[in-house]
């Protein structure tokens, strides 16, 4: 689904990235790990190709097609979806458009959306103007499940959320991400499981989401380098304990 | 055929500047082409539709009206003609009455003189379009307005001008006890040169005045463009608020609000975009408080369209141009004037021509 090779990229002139390499298979959940200002958020901005994201050597492949150099908006209509950390306050753009405009033409029943995650009170605010961190969070993910891409991308969506709205969250991630599935009639959930499409790139700092999300893969990145990749609970346990200095270690 | 239709031929001219032809949802219509009047006339009981001329023949009580929202400058010459509307006491006409100030002839002056008055507890909304099918020209409108004890007049203005034409309208507006004014006004077309500073007296108890301006001024348009409010009465209210897009022309935002009397609440907002290098903005907001007890705030702010935003809605699958247009459209926040589509379509052709250029 999304692979990154040898990856540098520069911000403002600095280089922020020195050779990432990532395989993300269709249907699976990674969660990128690290330090405040190891790089994560440019990672993912680099794959949604925001112009201070400046890519100096290395390729981004996506459904096994090169999208290093593409605009922003050809990579969201190829399936790339982004839930961004602090969102844009936008004036006069209500809420309820920008979720239309999502859905790309397509029919989207936008209540029954927002109802899912307590937001139909929102719809008809302008876009982010004066939303709590958690509000934030919610008209991301509304966004998102209008624009229903095969790849989401996920920064820091617990951050500023309370313990409530957590698991609210967590439910709509897995809808978002076709995790919430049930067994059957003549299918086992096994069956079910390999049939999934949807996969995500997950950001989080505390690692909180992971209670609610199940990853495959976690990677650990440090000043711009990954330094492991492994079972996420794992990891998460290992930075519980010892912090990241201890994966720092890694990178000598 | 419409009796528009038939008297002017320029439908496209009136649509942009909210002017409905088969007057479908107006309760009247007055038209002005040059310094004669083509049409004239209204289907609403208890509303008085009249040229300024005649009204001061016919009315014996409409010379007060005269001069006395503004003071008389002798130096601006006669007047040709212009509107006389009066909602009666207690009318409130469901559809709007609606006014037209053409100009067909080249290089001529037109000069109106129009008298709007709303009487106790009457409401009416007026929606005067004001447009050239000539390049150059001077247009001088002078109107004054008069909203009686608990009325309301909402006055909806749509400039659209030839390339050299110069604009200046001298507006006063004197709003009685929990009265209510509401001005829109609408420039997108601006011609060579604009100069305005309505200003309304708020001289009873409860009353408000709230202006709203959308200016867009292409290059070489210089549009000064201000409101000031006088708080003359306790617990009076106004906001003036502008937005104002530079596609390379010259706008000034002015804002004046007067507090003379405790309890009055009052603010003033000019917010800016700059979408093209050339353009300038220049807001100019003033607060004047003469009395202790008062709230008068103000914010203003001139920037150009923040990357980030730009890229937030191309994250979501809208191209640059697309992004940029419902940007500045949501920053004009046309949609609360509940503008006629022919000049939401006006704004949005506007934007794209922009952005083709900048390309």
């Amino acid at each position: 689904m999304l692979r990154i090779e040898e990856l540098k990229v520069e911000v403002g002139g600095k280089e922020v990235l020195h050779g990432i390499n990532l395989h993300l298979p269709r249907g699976k959940v990674h969660a990128l790990m690290g330090p405040n200002g190891s790089g994560k958020t440019t990672l993912i901005m680099t794959v949604v190709g925001f112009g201070r994201y400046k890519v100096t050597r290395g390729r981004i492949y996506f459904k096994g097609k090169d999208i290093t150099d593409l605009p922003v908006h050809e990579r969201a209509r190829m399936g790339i979806g982004l839930a961004f950390q602090r969102p844009p306050i936008v004036r006069g753009i209500k809420t309820r458009q920008l979720v239309e405009m999502c859905a790309g033409g397509r029919e989207v029943d936008v209540e029954a959306i927002a109802g899912k995650l307590n937001f139909t009170e929102f719809l008809d605010r302008d876009v982010n103007l004066g939303f709590s961190g958690g509000e934030m969070k919610r008209s991301e993910l509304v966004q998102l499940m209008a624009q229903n891409p095969e790849l989401v991308l996920l920064d820091e969506p617990e951050s500023g959320v309370d313990l409530e709205n957590i698991s609210l969250l967590g439910r709509a991630i897995n809808r978002l991400l076709e995790r919430d599935l049930k067994p059957t009639e003549g299918k086992s959930l096994k069956e079910l499981r390999a049939q999934r499409k949807k996969s995500a790139l997950i950001i989080t700092h505390t690692g909180h989401i992971l209670q609610y999300v199940n990853a495959d893969v976690g990677y650990v990145l440090i000043d711009g380098h990954i330094v492991c990749s492994g079972n996420p609970k794992e990891i998460l346990r290992t930075v519980e304990r010892y912090g990241y200095e201890e994966c720092a270690k890694c990178l000598r | 055929m419409s009796e528009i239709e038939k008297t002017l031929p320029a439908q496209r001219d009136l649509l942009r500047v909210g002017v409905d032809p088969e007057e479908k949802e107006r309760c009247g219509t007055f038209l002005q082409d040059n310094d004669k009047v083509v049409l004239c006339g209204v289907h609403q009981e208890g509303v008085d539709l009249l040229s300024t001329r005649e009204a001061l023949d016919a009315l014996p009580e409409a010379r007060e009206y005269l001069w006395r929202a503004l003071r008389e400058d002798p130096e601006l010459g006669e007047f040709q003609n212009g509107y006389f509307i009066r909602a009666r006491r207690g009318v409130k006409p469901f559809f709007p009455v609606q006014s037209c100030l053409y100009m067909s002839r080249e290089g001529m002056r037109q000069h109106v003189h129009n008298i709007v008055v709303v009487e106790e507890g009457a409401e009416l909304h007026v929606i005067t379009g004001c447009t050239s099918s000539v390049r150059r020209g001077v247009h001088v409108g002078v109107s004054e307005f008069y909203v009686k004890k608990g009325g309301k007049l909402h006055f909806t203005m749509i400039h659209a001008w030839g390339d050299e034409v110069e604009t200046m309208p001298r507006t006063g507006v004197i709003v009685e006890e929990d009265g209510v004014f509401i001005s829109d006004y609408i420039c997108m077309h601006p011609g060579k040169r604009i100069k305005m500073y309505p200003t309304a007296h708020l001289v009873g108890r409860g009353a408000t005045a709230r202006f709203h301006s959308v200016l867009v001024a292409v290059p070489g348009a210089l549009m000064d463009v201000g409101s000031r409010v006088y708080l003359q009465a306790s617990d009076t209210r106004a906001e003036v608020v502008s937005r104002a897009v530079s596609m390379g022309g010259t706008i000034i935002t002015r804002g004046h609000l007067i507090g003379e009397q405790p309890h009055v609440r009052a603010h003033l907002e000019c917010r800016g975009l700059l979408l093209k290098e050339g353009g300038l903005i220049h807001a100019v907001p003033e607060l004047e408080g003469r009395t202790v007890e008062l709230e008068m705030t103000h914010e203003a702010a001139v920037g150009k369209i923040a990357q980030e935003k730009v890229e937030y809605l191309m994250a979501r699958g809208l191209t640059e141009d697309e992004a940029t247009a419902a940007i500045v459209r949501g920053f004009l926040n046309v949609d609360i004037m509940g503008l006629p589509d022919a000049l939401k379509e006006e704004l949005d052709k506007i934007i794209q021509q922009s952005d083709q250029e900048s390309l």
